[in-house]
């Protein structure tokens, strides 16, 4: 069956999976719903400790077995020990079948790949993977269907029930005896625990793992310990030098210089730039580029943003010193500035990842954006986004709030350099379709800047303005022109990953990748 | 003349030929020239490869309308015969001669060029050259250089040899390049050519390179040898004119023109006397405003 | 051309590519390893072949490792590892069979 952005969903996939082609990204607006619920064991005797010795014992105690679907939060980012060191407990014990439900997956998580080839492992459901993992999917070695979903997404399919979390295992940087976590203090500082919060409140068993106990109550707590049956503490929960760094020196690359100032010059002249607009930017050089630039503009036209949503870092954190920002509403820290900020500032808030993205809550904060600045690796003359699998075929991204905030915000701007190397990110046809085109607005390049034809008031509101606009087909044929058409990537018929969009429906599948044959 | 002889040169940057990810798309910068480099940038024993991509690179790439230099290696090398061949084959616009030091330094690249012209069936003349004059003796014969050749448009300091041939360092004071820079600027108008200033390297020091960029517009050069694209867009606002030279400079464009089918010579704009001598002068402004993107005008 | 001995052009950063050419008896045997492989590997094939006929080498072992470089790039390698086989850099024949 063919979807609303023209991708065939074969009938197999969608029997097996229960799910919907994609039909559009407001197709399910009044959606109506009764949200699931966990079991939950009450604990009134206050004698009782929730205090474990290691994961052995909490696994044994949260009734560990094969087929189990156990999740995991990425606010750890590439500093994470807490999926390897579950993984490998449990591993240990025989356990069979299993699939993990993570927020996020890394290339720290390498070394759960030997897990999926041996049968522990046999379903993965994430936001994205990337390394090894990525490339165990891609090559056929996971049983199951993976499935790709936004943090929205996820949300939505563990609210709603369509995935049922048995034991959630959170990493804290810090937590007291009775399972209170902060996301602030301790070794492991993250900032924010947003991911965790759903997966908290909807798993059966919810084990917090923590290298800082703290004395109780370890309170205003992210996480409270209603939600929480066991406590245990290990030696390290991660490596707090890839969790978080300093922040990013301010890019030199002219050419990601230049890309920012063409964003920042495109919001400045929409309707959306006026007091108390909203806006979210991601980490990438351009992206911090245009911060900064847009930043200046503030502040000489004496305009502020009221929001600041999403992933954080410290050029947001800044402008919110400088009173240029009213309020960020935060889900995830990209370096020690940000995470220096929420602890100090009362105006940088922490909010849980249903609040940020869910589409099937009554309203979540990306509907109140005005703009979000993103990446993608393709994007094609469609507008449609691919930030999952890579220009070889291989999983290699992560969906993350692309497709939430696209959907959201009333100006949804994409930044891509048209070549990386070779590789055009302009094409005629992405590899997979992650972001409906629907909802990507303006596809800014070293080259050129694109406005969605569907966007008509912008190109109005453009008409005057002194940037180098041209069609999206131009910029594709300017890019083939230099680096030739690529050919399609060659894949085998097997589909070994799903892409969901926000609502669940089916955007796309990701095909097994072959070995590259000269035709 | 050759109609480029004297195109706008505010930027010129330094390209390694031998790096195919930097040649691919310069003009996306817009530097007014770009430099092609088979002379220090490229190791002793690649000097070959980079030929290589210089020719396809000269062949295949579109560069838009930029100029395309190529330093070829000084004639005291075993390199600079084929640098000469591979750029007329390629069809470069202009060859910078590294190490100039005499006039007949210029001459004798010019009579390869010209054999290399007829070799390649490229039109006679239409490769131009500069000089980059990199010791003492080459800045004090800097006069003979700048006459040497219908082909020549200009010539360059180069600071590093030059200041290692005075004895003495790049300080960032200007003070070791003074003199070069007075007498070679002097020499460049004296016989109606072009002259650009040297590079600078401190890429961390964008506010001393603003400086040493007016300093060196005031004194009279045409722009400056460049490292890096991110110099670029400072150049040319250094040397983007300011909107009342552009009004001013508009004005008496058209009053000359006026004046002079009216038989006028000497008339004032704005109070101020004018006659044919500031002719050039203006126009000059009207076309660095143009390539800032400040005078859209049709003048 | 013939291929008198081995010989290498180009490096493996990014948008270059590593050329190396082999005396050979056995026609054109080319291996070709690219990070582009998917949507360039054609190309990348079809380039090599052609700069090969062009310079009117009949027998050699080839092996590219490209990085994502451009046709003029991958021309560029191959010419320069073919010349240098045969010792040459001087008097090349550009236009002509370089082109």
């Amino acid at each position: 069956m063919i979807n609303a952005v023209g991708r065939e969903i074969p009938g197999e996939i969608l029997k097996k999976t229960g799910k919907e082609p994609f039909k559009g990204a407001y197709a399910n607006d009044n959606h109506e719903y009764k949200k699931a619920a966990p079991t939950v064991r009450a604990l009134c005797d206050p004698g009782r400790s929730k205090m474990v010795e290691n994961i052995h014992e909490a696994l044994v105690k949260c009734g560990i077995r094969d087929g189990m679907t156990l999740s995991f939060h990425h606010h750890f980012r590439e500093g994470d020990y807490v999926v390897n060191m579950v993984m490998e407990e449990i591993h240990k014990m025989g356990i069979k079948d299993l699939t993990i439900c993570a927020s996020s997956l890394g290339k720290a998580n390498d070394p759960i790949v030997p897990y999926i080839e041996d049968g522990t492992i046999t379903g993965i459901q994430s936001s994205g993977v990337r390394g090894k993992i990525g490339e165990a999917i891609s090559t056929g070695r996971l049983r199951d269907l993976a499935i790709m979903r936004s943090h929205g997404g996820r949300v939505r399919a563990v609210e709603s029930g369509e995935v049922h979390i048995d034991i959630a295992f959170i990493g804290a940087p810090t937590c007291d005896e009775y399972g209170n976590m902060r996301a602030n203090g301790g070794k492991s500082d993250c900032g924010v625990l947003s991911y965790a919060m759903v997966d908290a409140e909807y798993a059966d068993k919810v084990v917090a793992l923590t290298d800082c106990l703290v004395p109780f109550p370890n309170v205003p707590a992210s996480i409270s310990m209603v939600h929480v049956d066991y406590v245990c503490v290990v030696d390290e929960i991660g490596n707090p030098a890839k969790i978080a760094t300093g922040a990013a020196k301010p890019t030199t690359d002219v050419r990601k210089i230049m890309m920012a100032d063409y964003c920042t010059q495109f919001v400045i002249h929409t309707p959306y730039f006026k007091e108390g607009f909203s806006y979210q930017t991601g980490v990438g050089g351009a992206s911090i580029a245009s911060t900064i630039s847009l930043g200046k503009i503030m502040e000489e036209r004496g305009i502020h943003m009221g929001l600041g949503l999403g992933g954080i870092t410290t050029p947001m954190c800044e402008l919110l010193e400088k009173g240029l920002i009213k309020k960020i509403v935060d889900t995830q820290d990209f370096d020690l500035g940000a995470i220096e900020s929420i602890k100090r500032n009362p105006d940088h808030i922490e909010i849980s990842a249903s609040e940020y993205a869910n589409p099937f809550n009554k309203g979540a904060f990306v509907n109140k954006l005005d703009f979000v600045i993103l990446a993608s690796l393709e994007v094609d003359v469609d507008f449609n986004c691919n930030v999952v699998v890579g220009s070889d075929g291989m999983i290699t991204g992560a969906q993350g709030g692309h497709p939430d905030t696209a959907a959201g915000a009333k100006c949804t701007i994409v930044i891509a350099p048209l070549l990386q190397g070779r590789i055009p990110a302009i094409c005629t046809r992405v590899t997979t379709v992650t972001t409906p085109g629907e909802t990507v607005d303006v596809v800014i390049t070293d080259y050129g800047i694109a406005i969605n034809p569907r966007r008509q008031d912008l190109i109005e509101c453009m008409k005057d303005v002194d940037l180098p606009f041209c069609t999206i087909e131009e910029l594709r044929d300017k890019a083939y022109a230099m680096v030739g058409e690529p050919d399609p990537v060659q894949f085998d018929d097997r589909i070994v990953g799903v892409i969901e969009a926000r609502d669940g429906t089916i955007i796309d599948v990701v095909r097994q990748i072959k070995e590259y044959e000269f035709s | 003349m050759h109609p480029n002889k004297k195109r706008l040169r505010r930027s010129m940057m330094f390209l390694n030929c031998q790096k195919p990810g930097l040649i691919k798309d310069p003009y996306i910068y817009k530097p007014d020239s770009i430099m092609l480099d088979l002379e220090d940038a490229v190791a002793e024993n690649q000097k070959d490869a980079a030929r290589y991509s210089l020719f396809h690179a000269l062949q295949e790439i579109d560069y838009h309308g930029v100029e395309r230099v190529v330093r070829i290696n000084g004639l005291d090398t075993p390199h600079w015969k084929e640098d000469i061949r591979v750029c007329v084959a390629g069809g470069a616009d202009t060859i910078r001669i590294a190490k100039t030091e005499t006039a007949q330094d210029v001459r004798t690249v010019e009579e390869h060029v010209l054999a290399a012209e007829r070799e390649f069936g490229r039109p006679e003349g239409s490769t131009l050259l500069m000089a980059a004059l990199e010791s003492c003796k080459g800045v004090l014969n800097a006069l003979e250089v700048c006459q040497s050749s219908d082909r020549l448009i200009g010539i360059a300091l180069s600071g590093g040899d030059y200041t290692k041939d005075l004895q003495t360092t790049i300080t960032g004071t200007g003070v070791e390049l003074m003199g070069a820079r007075q007498h070679m600027i002097m020499a460049a108008r004296a016989a109606g050519v072009q002259c650009w200033d040297t590079v600078f390297t401190n890429l961390d020091d964008m506010e001393g390179f603003e400086k040493e960029t007016r300093m060196i517009k005031l004194m009279g050069f045409d722009g400056k040898s460049l490292v890096n694209p991110r110099q670029i867009a400072v150049v040319h606002k250094v040397f983007t004119p300011a909107e009342k030279e552009i009004v001013f400079a508009e004005k008496v464009v058209r009053e000359i023109d006026d004046k002079k089918a009216k038989g006028i010579g000497v008339f004032t704009v704005d109070g101020k006397m004018i006659d044919i001598a500031f002719y050039d002068g203006a126009k000059r402004t009207l076309a660095m405003a143009k390539a800032a993107g400040v005078y859209k005008g049709e003048l | 051309m013939e291929i008198l001995k081995t010989a290498m052009a180009g490096t493996l950063e990014s948008s270059d590519a590593q050329v190396t050419v082999e005396p050979g008896d056995n026609g054109i045997e080319l291996m070709i390893e690219s990070s582009v492989i998917h949507q360039y590997g054609r190309q990348i094939r079809a380039v090599a072949l052609e700069t090969l006929e062009r310079l009117d080498v009949k027998n050699a072992r080839v092996t590219i490792f490209d990085k994502g470089a451009l046709d003029c790039t991958l021309k560029a390698r191959v010419e320069c590892a073919v010349y240098r086989s045969n010792g040459v850099s001087e008097n090349l024949p550009w236009g002509g069979v370089i082109r």
